[in-house]
């Protein structure tokens, strides 16, 4: 089971442990809540990363004000089918604050990458066919409709920083120069200025496309 | 009507590419049957008794004409020449082969359709008012809502793997014709005291095995907060509501065990946190929406139609139609009606491809292009001048689509059932074959009025027979067909759950039953502008448990 972030198959430096014997290890270190819970003061004052383990039906919320000690956070996905994890990522992120890795495990399959990395899940513990299909699962859509984790601007955000096509065709002439003055035209630094200026315009405006005619529906 | 910008186009084409990867990788035997279920279902593909069935969403039941004739193509083409419209204001084919499915969605996306969410444990398509934008009782335009709630909710990252499916419904009309209690979130369309519009929102509705209504748990939300708000609901549902039983995984399990008090404060508290954040709606944002909904070019006509009083008196036929089918609009001299998919004797809800053309010719001819699917698992012309009303009805005449039952007894809505359904304890289609053929006499209904039946096959209610008038659940004893009688239900703003009668009916008794029923609706009632209902109300049970179960 590769663990994969950004695409890639990485290292995991992470031991997982269960049982209180094994909370001497050196190194990085995840836990069940129950040994968080159990072996709290020694767990926090350990030298080593330290990571946890949520099972899905343990909120974040149950350790909100600890997360700070935590490296990283590993949701639990004991079936694909089970989808309360995305909801945990992106309370993680969004109401915590949280920086550090959030790692899914379980049962974790290529058609469920795209939407993990929505919700704020940076690091999947796929399978090796799942993680071959990585990058067909993360470039199927070129955006999305809602805000979510990811960063990127949900269509309705686009749509208002979006040039129309009659502006883009405009624009594109006016950098082609006068017509007809046999002039080559080439991509130049003047060209590229305003078509960066006029993207900047294109941000700050908010357009609206024109609703169709109703002679025109289809 | 909504018109696609080049994300929504994109988005859509995306879609279906990735969809017929999927299925090339199920049929190399790399994607497991469990593994693809849930990929095909939020792409509307469920496997029936005989063959798969693809369910094509029509957001908010509205349909162009250029789309309706595209389902009538793709019903010639891939399925036996029909299709089949259902409560939910979608329609089905019941025969397409799986490596045509992703050819078939292409055919979708060239006009603007899909079959996203139509299925699965996600939200799904959301339905409103047919009558949407122009009512004559409206409050406010409940599409402009729907398709909001369509872009927010498509392949939503968090809330497409929910303990179960999840359906919302909009009003925007105080007479509820979308059905809002029965639903996981109804809204209904209201405005506060200064005229801003809002919504009532109520949660927990739902049918199958456990009918029970939505509860309020907000008087009115600002139009603004839509999103933030829906989403405060589906992450509180999403954490909390049971995996543990498919049976109880609904959001109105939770609502019950929680509490509606306790929920709504849980909502709240979810809802504190992210209402002024991105999913905040800009009143640009609405108004964007709302532009592509504006009125069509309507003439400036006089209310009064003489033309149409003429031809009413010249014909008994269409008068009784237009008493039945034509709804008052909301603008003078126009009208709207009702195109009946409940021929007597006919199968509900079914069309075959070339009636949706007829119907589509007749949108073009009359009436803006557009049609709506109804929750009565009708059509419908939502914008007719009076004076073509005529002109209409003998093309949908020609067609066999002018039956003059809108809302009357024969306008039964029905589930596939054993004929088709794999969950189906009992057929469906027959009995209401059967029931409509019996009260085919027009005078006949038109003296019963308005009245619904609603038929369903097995207990998760798809035909919502918990909140008919008559309800008729198929159920199996002992390897036969047998049907339970429910009464008193209502689907509208006095939503009711109806009361089952006593026990249940073979094939040979349920229509009699029905017709008992209506027996002693017509010797109780005050007079005859006291409908079922009402009468139902008035007297309760007992005198039609008395004459059904008389000679027993």
């Amino acid at each position: 089971m590769p663990l994969v972030r950004n695409g890639a198959a990485v290292q995991d430096p992470w031991t997982a442990v269960t049982t209180a014997d094994q909370l001497d290890r050196s190194g990085p270190l995840l836990v069940t809540l129950d040994l968080w819970r159990a072996h709290r003061d020694r767990l926090a004052g350990r030298a080593g990363p330290l990571g946890l383990r949520l099972s899905s039906d343990q909120s974040p919320a149950l350790v909100a004000d600890d997360l700070d000690r935590f490296d990283l956070i590993a949701l639990e996905f004991p079936k694909f089918t089970d989808g309360r994890a995305y909801s945990y990522a992106r309370l993680l992120r969004e109401r915590y604050g949280f920086t550090g890795e959030v790692r899914a495990v379980g049962h974790v399959l290529r058609d469920q990458i795209a939407f993990m990395l929505r919700c704020g899940f940076d690091a999947l513990d796929l399978d090796d066919r799942a993680a071959a299909g990585w990058d067909a699962a993360t470039t199927a859509f070129s955006a999305w409709y809602q805000p979510a984790t990811d960063g990127q601007a949900p269509i309705p955000t686009r749509r208002r920083h979006a040039v129309p096509a009659a502006r883009r065709r405009r624009r594109a002439a006016v950098a082609a120069g006068p017509a007809g003055n046999g002039a080559p035209t080439r991509p130049g630094r003047v060209g590229g200025l305003r078509r960066h200026l006029g993207l900047l315009i294109g941000r700050l405006r908010t357009t609206r496309p024109e609703p169709a005619r109703h002679s025109e529906r289809t | 009507m909504y018109r696609y910008d080049e994300f929504d186009r994109t988005f859509v084409t995306q879609r279906v590419e990735q969809f017929r990867e999927q299925v090339a990788r199920r049929v190399s035997g790399e994607l497991s049957e469990d593994e693809f279920k849930p990929l095909r279902l939020t792409n509307g593909l469920y496997l029936q008794l005989h063959a798969y069935m693809l369910r094509v969403a029509i957001p908010y039941g509205t349909l162009s004409s250029r789309q309706l004739r595209r389902l009538a193509f793709i019903a010639r083409r891939y399925d036996r020449g029909y299709g089949h419209f259902t409560t939910r204001q979608n329609i089905q084919f019941n025969w397409p082969t799986l490596g045509e499915v992703p050819d078939i969605l292409e055919e979708l996306a060239e006009v603007e359709m899909h079959a996203i969410q139509t299925s699965g444990n996600c939200i799904r398509n959301t339905t409103a008012d047919a009558t949407a934008g122009v009512a004559a009782d409206e409050i406010a335009d409940s599409r402009i809502y729907c398709e909001l709630i369509r872009q927010w909710s498509t392949l939503h990252p968090e809330f497409s793997f929910l303990p179960r499916k999840f359906k919302v419904a909009v009003t925007g009309s105080g007479r509820d014709r979308a059905v809002t209690a029965a639903h996981d979130i109804g809204l209904r369309l209201k405005r506060d005291a200064d005229g801003r519009v809002g919504f009532e929102v109520l949660v927990g509705g739902g049918q199958g095995r456990t009918p029970i209504l939505a509860v309020t748990i907000r008087e009115f939300l600002p139009e603004r907060h839509l999103l933030s708000y829906l989403e405060a609901v589906l992450r509180v549902y999403n954490q909390l509501g049971r995996r543990d039983n498919i049976y109880k995984a609904r959001i109105k399990i939770l609502v019950r065990e929680t509490g509606t008090a306790e929920f709504a404060r849980l909502v709240e508290e979810e809802w504190a946190h992210i209402r002024d954040g991105e999913l905040a709606l800009p009143e640009q944002e609405i108004a964007r929406i709302r532009a592509y909904f504006a009125p069509p070019p309507y003439e400036a006509l006089a209310d009064a139609c003489p033309e149409l009083d003429a031809q009413r008196a010249g014909n008994r036929a269409f008068d009784a139609w237009v008493r039945s089918n034509v709804e008052a609009h909301k603008r003078p001299g126009y009208a709207v009606a009702t195109v009946s998919l409940k021929p007597h004797g006919g199968i509900p809800g079914d069309a075959s491809a070339d009636q949706m053309e007829a119907v589509a010719d007749l949108a073009d001819a009359f009436g803006f292009s557009e049609i709506r699917v109804t929750y009565k698992q009708n059509l419908l012309l939502p914008d007719l001048r009076q004076r073509d009303l005529f002109a209409v009805w003998r093309g949908l005449k020609e067609a066999g689509l002018a039956t003059a039952n809108s809302h009357r007894l024969s306008d039964i809505i029905a589930c596939p059932g054993l004929d088709y359904c794999n969950l189906a304890n009992a057929r469906s289609i027959p009995i209401a074959q059967m029931i409509s053929t019996r009260f085919a006499d027009l005078e006949r209904e038109q003296e019963i009025g308005n009245v619904t039946v609603n038929i369903s096959g097995c207990i998760n209610a798809c035909a919502h027979h918990h909140v008919a008038n008559i309800g008729i659940l198929g159920v199996d004893k002992k390897g036969k067909e047998f049907y339970q009688v429910t009464l008193g239900g209502a689907a509208d703003e006095t939503a009711a759950i109806g009361d089952i009668v006593g026990p249940a009916f073979d094939e040979d008794a349920i229509v009699g039953a029905v017709e008992t029923v209506v027996d002693v609706y017509l010797a109780e009632r005050r007079d005859a502008a006291e409908p079922f209902i009402d009468t139902y109300r008035r007297i309760g049970i007992k005198p039609f448990k008395e004459k059904l179960y008389a000679a027993r």
